[in-house]
């Protein structure tokens, strides 16, 4: 195996594994905040579409286009979060009900593929395009140069939130309430924390951050709109919050995995390996399945990550 | 803070701290209180006395702003405020100390103690700080924490020092407590009084909840009795005694050992004299020294829920006929000790024989098949199935009995007769036996679940907190069964973390301490200071030097 391989295996890793870091960190904060969102892929779907037009729509230098498309792409994913977090927090109905009403309301055979129509995107190939900035003038140098240095601002923007997001668990004020709030809500509205408008922010900023992980298919990956494109991502991005223990670092490396699984048919193919395409496409889902089971186990024997009141709706006069 | 007090300076001096006047709240038709005034004197304790249910907590849920009372006004120095929130009660300069602590587990002391405050460096937390103010105030107050322990590490008498600092780093103005006692142990219930008093002295205003006389009596200024939402009535508590203030709160006059086992009020040492069996509250215990036990446990070893081992080594023997009472603080291995020998939680060394049977790893329905009847901690999770009515709760274990089921159909007729003899045997308080269990209250819970398994005639009788949360009828009602399963040659093992009542029911203590039994006790022969020691973990040949020495100074 050369060196060649390794590098463009690692470099579509982490292009594939981008979505999933964005939509995993969103996922991770409404979790954190005791609301689980299984619309995730739902609102990839509505990021993915919306950006994609936005893109096509607008006049203008290309990178303000793009920049546009990505805010329209965030809006489309928090206006569907606070859908959910209406639902699930205020109205209190059960929120796996909720998310996954969303996910089909919004799915492959719902608003995101009617929308594509009405729009009449399907066929169109894409005018703008985020391409890779080499930063620093760094992409030349080997090996580290492809992987740190040359990627597009999708990339480098995760990474930021990355930091910014473990930051904020952990150093703030803001972050440190927000794991009371997931973790044990009545001790924190005993001590003055609004637990409603803990999970409200933290719900619709995870929407947004589904947004733009689904927009990164079609302005970054592939500048094409088709219907589903984002085929089950959503789903691996609720899993890999499991997987991560809801720690955000631990995340980016589950998503770089899973981005590895999923490319890794079309990097061995470039290099004129031969095998069934279903065998490489299969193995991300076959994953989650492999990591989930051991995750559980791990967890319920140490009973950690999980906040306690994940899921739970959070009624004051209770109790 | 001088926002929040717009009340003229004319206004301050002489107003109360707090006033709260015809404070009503209903729950789904059920009046927790009606129409109560209650106030609070900067620098007093306020007691609120009655029974669990007499609406104590509730009054102080709706000043800290968990409930939002139906009627009635709360007054701070003088003006009127309106409490939403738990957040406009801190402003108010409140804190509370709830039953079930309000800690996050996965916190630190430090993190848990800096919620919801602002913090020195704006934004971000400022742990440091946090940890050395925290530091200095254990010290004034000799409370000892350490700031960076993570929560779910402490035991509960640290935990409840940690709320204690929350409202004292919050430098609140009042503070309620809503039994803080229940569990610690009697050297634990000093040292908390005292750091009371001096926060009294400093000028705070405290509110004691408790339907403990002795400290009720002990550190209160005034005392106000509730019963069933109403005040029965406000009185100094130099002009209360344990008499008066237990007819009021019961209603009526009760007889003097009944009045002491209602209130837990058994333990002056001459008390314990009086409550005896020998006092003719129930047939006197049969000579058991002789008798084989039935119930043998040896070097029990049994796994916590966090991988660490709960009970380490135990061993103890039931004999029939009489009642083994084990003591401790809660969180000693009581809980897992109980689970195992029930089956429900497996113990990785040591044996468990009930009768000559080995039991050790048997599951529950093998554990009930040769003779055990349990009764759980948490009576309407492990006890029952909260949404079943009372006669499928009446007949859960049972359900396989030829008596009830045939060719695995249940038979209804037989049903019904069987459990309506145990509902009128057992006075289950129920409007009907298709009633869903969890409307009860928690007394007649507990009677269900002791009709259950006592109609089963079991060899050997486990029960866990017996009385925890019920009202003083169901209380006595429980301790009266139990006393005549002991008559009856019942091997009777209690677990509870309320000393005054493990002292009135026992024949021995057993004294559990970090997962083994650190020490016996006769309630008649050890005082509860004795066992108290054993309690903290200081062995009773220790502890006798230390009453030795004290004797000879």
């Amino acid at each position: 195996m050369n060196t060649d391989l390794v590098v463009s295996l690692i470099v579509s890793a982490i292009v594939y594994g981008t979505p999933l870091v964005l939509a995993g960190l969103g996922e991770l904060l409404a979790e954190r905040s005791g609301v689980l969102n299984l619309g995730v892929e739902g609102m990839m779907l509505m990021g993915a579409v919306t950006g994609f037009y936005a893109s096509q729509q607008l006049g203008g230098p290309g990178w303000i286009v793009l920049i546009v498309a990505m805010v329209v792409a965030a809006l489309a994913g928090g206006s569907m979060a606070l859908i959910h977090a209406f639902l699930s927090i205020t109205v209190r109905v059960n929120q796996i009900v909720s998310g996954l009403a969303l996910t089909i309301f919004a799915g492959v055979i719902g608003l995101s593929t009617y929308a594509g129509q009405v729009w009449n995107i399907g066929g169109q190939h894409g005018l703008h395009q985020l391409n890779r900035v080499d930063l620093l003038g760094l992409g030349e140098v080997p090996i580290i140069g492809p992987i740190l240095f040359d990627q597009d601002p999708f990339v480098y923007l995760s990474w930021g939130l990355v930091i910014l997001v473990t930051w904020y668990l952990y150093r703030t004020r803001t972050g440190l309430y927000l794991r009371a709030v997931g973790e044990a809500p009545r001790s924190a509205d005993a001590m003055g924390v609004n637990v409603t408008k803990y999970r409200y922010v933290h719900t619709i900023v995870g929407g947004a951050l589904a947004g733009l992980g689904g927009a990164y298919f079609t302005l970054a990956i592939a500048p094409i709109w088709t219907a589903g494109l984002t085929a089950g991502v959503g789903w691996i991005a609720i899993a890999l919050v499991i997987f991560a223990f809801w720690r955000p670092d631990v995340l980016v490396l589950g998503a770089y995995l899973f981005g590895a699984l999923s490319s890794l048919g079309f990097t061995l193919q470039a290099y004129g390996v031969q095998m069934p395409s279903e065998i490489f496409s299969s193995l991300p889902y076959l994953m989650t399945i492999v990591v989930l089971a051991g995750a559980s186990t791990t967890m319920a024997r140490r009973r950690i990550g999980t906040p306690a009141a994940l899921g739970v709706p959070y009624v004051r006069e209770e109790g | 803070m001088n926002a929040t007090i717009p009340a003229e300076p004319t206004d301050r001096t002489d107003a109360p701290l707090l006033e709260m006047r015809g404070i009503t709240k209903r729950f789904a038709g059920v009046v927790a209180n009606d129409g109560v005034d209650f106030d609070v004197q900067a620098g007093e304790v306020h007691s609120l006395f009655g029974e669990n249910g007499a609406g104590k907590s509730t009054l102080m849920r709706v000043l800290y702003g968990f409930h939002r009372p139906d009627a009635g006004e709360i007054r701070m120095h003088g003006s009127p405020v309106t409490i939403g929130s738990p957040a406009d009660a801190i402003r108010h300069g409140i804190g509370m100390i709830h039953q079930h602590f309000m800690l996050v587990n996965t916190l630190s002391v430090a993190d848990n103690v800096a919620l919801g405050l602002p913090s020195s460096r704006g934004p971000l937390t400022d742990p440091g700080r946090v940890s050395e103010r925290i530091r200095e105030l254990s010290e004034t107050y000799h409370l000892r924490v350490d700031p960076n322990a993570v929560v779910w590490q402490l035991s509960v008498g640290e935990r409840q020092r940690v709320e204690i600092l929350k409202a004292l780093y919050r430098n609140v103005a009042l503070l309620i407590l809503d039994e803080p006692t229940a569990v610690l142990t009697p050297q634990e219930v000093d040292d908390l009084i005292a750091v009371l008093r001096q926060m009294a002295q400093d000028g705070k205003g405290l509110v004691f909840i408790s339907h403990k006389v002795r400290e009720v009596l002990g550190l209160s200024t005034r005392i106000t009795v509730l019963r069933h939402g109403h005040r029965v009535g406000t009185l100094p508590a130099s002009a209360a005694t344990r008499d008066i203030l237990v007819e009021m709160m019961v209603g009526h006059a009760l007889a003097p050992e009944r009045a002491a086992v209602a209130t837990g009020e058994a333990l002056s040492d001459a008390a314990i004299v009086g409550l005896t069996p020998a006092a003719g509250q129930a047939p006197p215990a049969p000579a058991v020294a002789t008798t084989p036990p039935r119930l043998v446990v040896r070097d029990l070893t049994v796994p916590g829920d966090r991988g660490t081992d709960a009970v380490r080594g135990l061993g103890l023997e039931v004999r029939g006929g009489e009642i083994v009472g084990i003591a401790g603080v809660s969180g000693n291995g009581q809980r897992e000790l109980a689970e195992a020998i029930s089956g429900v939680r497996r113990s990785t060394s040591g044996s468990i024989v009930l009768d000559g049977t080995e039991l050790t790893g048997a599951n529950p329905a093998r554990a009930r098949a040769v003779g055990l009847g349990y009764v759980p901690e948490e009576r309407t999770r492990d006890g029952v199935v909260a949404d079943f009515s009372v006669a499928e709760n009446l007949l859960l274990v049972d359900s396989t009995a030829p008596a009830f089921s045939r060719l695995g159909f249940l038979r209804g007729r037989e049903i019904r007769r069987h459990c309506q003899s145990l509902v009128e045997a057992f006075d289950i308080r129920t409007p009907s036996l298709d009633t869903p269990t969890r409307t009860l209250s928690g007394g007649n819970i507990q009677k269900l679940i002791m009709a259950r398994e006592l109609s089963r005639e079991p060899r050997v009788l486990l029960v866990a907190q017996p009385t925890r949360g019920i009202d003083v009828a169901a209380a006595r009602y429980i301790h009266e069964r139990l006393r005549e399963q002991r008559a009856r040659g019942t091997a009777v093992l209690i677990v509870s973390e309320d000393l005054d009542e493990v002292m009135s029911l026992a024949d021995r203590i057993l004294v559990m301490y970090e997962g083994s039994v650190i020490g016996e006790a006769r309630p008649d022969a050890s005082t509860r200071a004795e066992i108290g020691l054993m309690m903290a973990g200081i062995r009773p040949d220790a502890a006798n030097a230390a009453a030795a020495a004290r004797a000879t100074t």
